[in-house]
């Protein structure tokens, strides 16, 4: 998680107070992590008022059910574990129109190929003050199938390790490691193209 | 020994995380040295995964969080006696 939150110490402390009747503490504690349940959530929802509804109701019950959490994970992995699973029950709910497959579809075979490139050019962050870019990005993730979305969220994007993003998602090590690479190969292959034509040099010098 | 590209290519993402064992590390680095195609494919990866973590690509919307907390205000107020009794074991 990229926002500043207490040590897990702290942690335990506000979550103890809050189970003994201080629950007024329970908007600090989730406060850290107010981004990164909506990213996940949206991420998997695609559109961002069913992902707020998402992250409202895995906020609440993380809530209602604090007691079952007794410091087995970090608070933070258990939180993204609801948001998971709130998203998934949803998008399950919703899909049976759409017939899209949401459950942990098999492995593609197969070698994915990242598109060829002679030369890249860095493109700074600044780039994501253009709207454009930003848009790029989101679709080139919600782009991807749900087994290599959500390992992208959790690792690129929530700066999970592997071993967290393994016990968020019940899966192992390594398929966390398989989907990962695939992952971030098709986002190479189609973001580079894309942020290549979009990348011309003038346009940078003048914000250098 | 040489290596391929093709196969450069199934070591990218244990390239980024520094995890490959040592040996493959200097295979990989040593065909990077002279192959400016699979350079520029691990530039552009690397490049891409950065973007792709900043905070700016997901937005949370306006009044997000005032919204939120006033949700899990009505619901703490609401929770009266123990809220926390789980109810099985």
């Amino acid at each position: 998680m990229k926002n500043v939150a207490p040590s897990v110490r702290d942690e335990e402390q506000i979550i103890a107070s809050i189970l003994s009747g201080d629950t007024e503490q329970y908007h600090d504690l989730i406060r850290p992590y107010e981004h990164s349940v909506y990213r996940i959530a949206l991420s998997l929802m695609k559109n961002e008022s069913d992902a707020e509804d998402v992250a409202q109701e895995a906020f609440l019950k993380a809530f209602r059910n604090l007691a079952a959490f007794l410091g087995r994970a970090k608070f933070s992995t258990w939180l993204i574990s609801i948001t998971l699973n709130e998203a998934r029950g949803r998008l399950r709910r919703q899909s049976l129109a759409r017939m899209e497959s949401l459950d942990q579809t098999p492995e593609e075979g197969g070698q994915v190929l990242p598109a060829l490139l002679r030369d890249w050019r860095e493109v700074p962050s600044e780039a994501l003050e253009r709207k454009e870019i930003r848009e790029m990005l989101r679709e080139a993730i919600v782009g991807l199938s749900p087994i290599y979305r959500e390992v992208v969220m959790l690792r690129e994007v929530e700066e999970l390790s592997v071993e967290e993003t393994a016990t968020a998602l019940s899966i192992s090590v390594a398929s966390v490691k398989t989907r990962l690479h695939r992952a971030r190969i098709m986002l190479q292959k189609t973001l580079a193209p894309q942020l290549k034509t979009a990348n011309p040099k003038k346009r940078w010098f003048q914000w250098s | 020994m040489v290596i391929e590209c093709k196969h450069v290519w199934d070591h990218i993402s244990g390239y980024l995380d520094d995890s490959l064992s040592p040996e493959t590390q200097e295979l990989i680095q040593r065909h990077l040295e002279h192959c400016e195609i699979c350079s520029a494919i691990l530039d552009s990866t690397r490049n891409i995964l950065v973007l792709t973590a900043d905070d700016r690509v997901f937005e949370l919307p306006v009044g997000f969080s005032d919204r939120l907390h006033a949700r899990l205000a009505r619901e703490i107020a609401g929770a009266s006696g123990d809220p926390f009794k789980v109810s099985a074991d």
